[in-house]
């Protein structure tokens, strides 16, 4: 059996009375997209904050690409090859799509602390950029400043910024959110062609995109995983029909 | 060219030829006014590196800036008594020569913000703010109190320090010294603002989450900017000193931190040449209001509150429009 | 070196801090609750200060003096709360701490215009000069005695205040959620307000307090100001008990350090410098106390995490 690229062992964290992880235990093996689902409120934000080291857990450990990463700062973490979507997209909002783009490609590369040269001129940069962008489809938007941007081209330089990154796995918190139905269906296909490059671990509402995409599910109900497996297994579950499935009813 | 280019040309080009039109009409009052126009704009870029470029609120700019201002007076005060600075452990003498002082002022700027701001960037917001406020007070009290530079009567030098080739107290000649330092500084910090450290720097100020999600740790850029800014307000404070011929506990008190501030807002903040603007516009207005009225500070004031309540980008955000993407 | 000189210089302290605290509790207050970051506080305390040597003068009576205080700082927190104050609550701190620094030049040098540039006297009423016998012979100014007294007790007054009344209970919603407290029906427009004028009016009676020790004149305040900031990002920002704590604790350190650094240079330099050195590092003492507390702690001691 392969080796899963993140391994998260037993977090569990708590704000105040509120456990928002409780025990919580995951795998993401190379190849496979990994979903969690949940209703919202149940604590799959705050699980990616831990992994990616924004949030400090009460206790267990995150392993990433066969290292305990546990005591690693976030940049630390994306720099072993966490590429991570926000829900909330923070991305440098007066800087052009394209910029933002570059910005991934330079954090990659490492060597910020030059001072007098041309990072907009920068061919490497552009290059790596552009292709990114490409991807997407967001290239012919480049000039834009990314505060112009609708919610769903947000979403996606998001996506393009983490490609910049070449990571070993993607972290991402609901990207379909405000696309619509054509450009969920884009996103879909182009995500199912990008699990070969690195595996995802993807935090969706969206129930299409995730019974289409997903290998294994696993649902987040109050802090607790209550159930992980299949697509089918998840779909034919009853504890989950109940907690969750019922209340979504779409 | 965009409208901020031209804006920029025609700025340096005023900044120049007032002066120049002043020596040439016998009015060295003008080239004074020029001359510290020029300097405060060079205090405000240092701020601005901080505050505009990484969102860094520092209320305690004075501290650099005195530093400057005590590092040339501390050196022309031991070279005009012959008196060594220190004999232990090495002997360092006083000087008189402006590049020297210059090092050495922009040392003791970049050192004391390498230390104010490895604390103050521990914590954020309005901690920061008020952090940087205290180091500038702690700095201002010390010198009142340490008696063997002045304390509260600060330093007088006879003559201002000397450049070679130049007579420094020829005032067209010193404002030429000073125009030709702000022109390097501007061009430096504009290189600086594209450079990749510019980029991940301005990028932190927009988004900590995104620095740290594309592998970069937000502390170190910052702590780098402070640095500089501390360097360059110092360089600034070491010529205001050697302007004056003077340097007291003033230089570092609160209200020159919160005049450099002005500089910056008043001009734009983040606009390169923001700061430059904002201090001709500073002195025009204390000049032209302040003579017309003792309670000059009144009008500044409101001034000032009405440009942070309604016209937010200063006087480049009102001439030049928001500003340009550089690609 | 004199213990009896020693129990003066605590009280001393003591007395400082108590003030910090009247300064500190308006400032943490109006940033918990509001998220503001207000500079002209100080300023507050100067119109305090100025009403009350103004009203002294024409009436000669102390209490009218402290009342006046009182009213006029709450009057003028009010005005400037309502007119520029309310605009900043949804900027950022730059912009709050730009705006209420063109509030201290506005209002700094409005008053040397009313005023003139010339320092007032507040005088302290008969009944309370002189001194008062305390405890194992120590003689201690009476005035400054009832400063320690009267700081003491609005302190109460401010816990209870908080801690049991329906004003209380809406200023610590606030400072938890303000969206909830809106949905509570309350008024937060006028809760703002009135936490406002209340920081002010604290303010004002501190600047009143402390105007009959010290001269009255532009540009009083902003030392303290400065000082009550130290105070505040010592304690935590917004804990009313963490500026408590932290305004005795820089009250005692500022004093004591004055009084006792000199001679404990003596011990081992030759007089003039050592009184040079230790004031030196007398006057830098509360920021090396500030640094250290945010070492250990960058949230001030009962700041949140
Ligand atoms: N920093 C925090 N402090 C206190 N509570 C928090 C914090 N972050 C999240 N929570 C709470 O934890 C729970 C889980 O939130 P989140 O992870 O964002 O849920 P989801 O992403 O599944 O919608 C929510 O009840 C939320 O209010
Ligand atoms: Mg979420």
């Amino acid at each position: 059996m392969t080796e899963p690229v993140l391994d998260v062992r037993g977090l569990t964290k708590s704000f105040g009375g509120l456990v928002a992880s409780r025990n919580i235990s995951l795998g993401l093996r190379p190849g496979e997209v990994h979903a969690l689902i949940g209703p919202n409120g149940a604590g799959k934000s705050t699980l990616i904050k831990q992994i990616a080291g924004n949030l400090r857990p009460d206790s267990g450990r995150v392993h990433f690409d066969g290292r305990d990463v546990s005591d690693l700062s976030t940049a630390a973490r994306a720099r072993m090859g966490m590429g991570r979507t926000f829900q909330i997209s923070s991305l440098a909002m007066e800087y052009t799509v394209l910029q933002n783009a570059v910005l991934g490609a330079l954090g990659h590369r490492g060597d910020i602390f030059r001072f007098f040269n041309r990072a907009m001129r920068d061919s490497d940069l552009l290059e790596a950029a552009e292709s990114a962008l490409e991807q997407v489809g967001l290239e012919e938007f480049r000039s834009l400043r990314t505060s112009d941007l609708s919610h769903g081209q947000r979403r996606q330089l998001e996506i393009a910024v983490a490609l910049t990154l070449s990571p070993k796995a993607f972290l991402m918190d609901e990207p379909m959110a405000g696309l619509g139905a054509e450009g969920s269906q884009r996103l879909v296909g182009f995500l199912d062609g990008l699990r070969h490059r690195a595996p995802i671990l993807l935090i969706e509402h969206d129930m299409d995109a995730v019974f289409s995409l997903a290998d294994r599910i696993s649902v987040l109900v109050y802090g607790e995983i209550i159930a992980s497996g299949s697509v089918e297994e998840i779909r034919s579950n009853a504890d989950v029909r109940a907690a969750y499935l019922g209340e979504e009813a779409s | 060219m965009t409208r901020e280019t031209v804006l920029n040309a025609g700025l340096m080009t005023l900044l120049l030829v007032v002066p120049l039109a002043a020596w040439t009409f016998d009015e060295p009052f003008l080239i004074t006014l020029a001359t510290r126009a020029v300097i405060f704009a060079i205090a405000g870029i240092g701020l601005n590196l901080a505050l505009g470029f990484g969102g860094l609120v520092s209320f305690g700019h004075a501290a650099f800036f005195g530093l400057g201002g005590y590092a040339m007076g501390i050196l022309a005060h031991h070279a005009q008594t012959y008196t060594a600075l220190a004999t232990w452990p090495v002997a360092i003498e006083g000087t008189k020569s402006m590049p020297v002082i210059w090092l050495m002022a922009i040392g003791a700027g970049a050192l004391a913000a390498l230390v104010i701001g490895a604390l103050s960037l521990r914590t954020k917001g309005v901690y920061f703010i008020m952090i940087t406020l205290a180091f500038g007070q702690m700095l201002y009290y010390f010198a009142i109190s340490w008696s063997a530079y002045g304390g509260e009567d600060g330093l007088s030098i006879y003559v201002r320090n000397g450049f070679p080739g130049l007579n420094t107290m020829d005032p067209i000649q010193f404002f030429a010294i000073c125009y030709a330092l702000l022109l390097i500084v501007l061009l430096s910090v504009n290189r600086v603002a594209q450079s990749s450290f510019g980029m991940m720097l301005r990028a932190a100020r927009q988004s900590e989450d995104r620095v740290q999600a594309v592998g970069q740790a937000p502390f170190r850029l910052y702590l780098t900017a402070f640095t500089i800014s501390g360097a360059i307000t110092g360089l600034a404070g070491a010529l205001f000193a050697d302007l004056n011929r003077f340097v007291s506990p003033t230089m570092l008190s609160w209200q020159t931190s919160g005049e450099i501030m002005i500089f910056v807002i008043l001009g734009g903040v983040g606009r390169v040449f923001g700061p430059v603007a904002g201090a001709a516009l500073f002195i025009l207005l204390e000049h032209s209001l302040g003579g017309s009225s003792e309670y000059w500070h009144i009008y500044l004031g409101a001034i000032l509150l009405g440009v942070v309540l309604f016209a937010r980008g200063g006087l480049y955000g009102f001439l030049a429009g928001r500003e340009q993407a550089d690609d | 070196m004199s213990w009896i000189l020693l129990a003066e210089q605590t009280l001393n302290g003591l007395q400082f801090g108590v003030m910090l605290f009247l300064m500190a509790a308006g400032l943490t207050l109006i940033f918990g609750v509001m998220g503001l970051i207000n500079l002209a506080h100080g300023s507050l305390y100067m119109i305090g200060a100025f009403a009350a040597a103004g009203t002294a003068a024409a009436t000669g009576s102390f209490l009218l003096a402290l009342a006046a205080s009182l009213a006029a700082a709450a009057i003028a927190g009010v005005v400037i709360e309502v007119t520029v104050i309310r605009r900043l609550y949804d900027r950022d701190h730059l912009d709050q701490v730009l705006a209420t620094f063109a509030l201290i030049l506005i209002l700094s040098e409005g008053t040397r215009w009313i005023f003139g540039s010339f320092p007032l006297f507040l005088e302290v009423p008969d009944y309370l000069s002189g001194t008062v016998t305390l405890p194992l012979g120590v003689e201690y100014s009476r005035y400054r005695l009832s400063l320690i007294v009267v700081g003491l007790l609005v302190a109460l007054g401010l816990f209870w205040m908080i801690a049991r009344t329906r004003v209380g209970i809406r200023i610590r919603a606030g400072e938890n959620d303000r969206e909830m407290i809106g949905a509570l029906g309350v008024d937060i427009s006028r809760l703002y307000t009135l936490v406002f004028a209340l920081g002010a009016a604290l303010a004002g009676l501190a600047g009143a307090l402390i105007g009959a020790i010290q001269s009255v004149q532009v540009g009083m305040g902003e030392p303290v100001l400065i000082l009550a900031f130290v105070v505040i990002v010592i304690g935590g920002i917004g804990s009313i008990k963490g500026a408590f704590i932290g305004a005795l604790l820089i009250g005692l350190t500022d004093t004591l350090g004055r009084f006792l650094l000199p001679k404990l240079f003596s011990l081992f330099l030759e007089p003039s410098a050592a009184s040079s050195v230790g004031a030196s590092l007398a006057s830098m003492s509360i920021y090396i106390l500030m640094a250290g507390v945010l070492l250990v702690r960058p949230r001030g001691l009962f700041g949140g995490t």
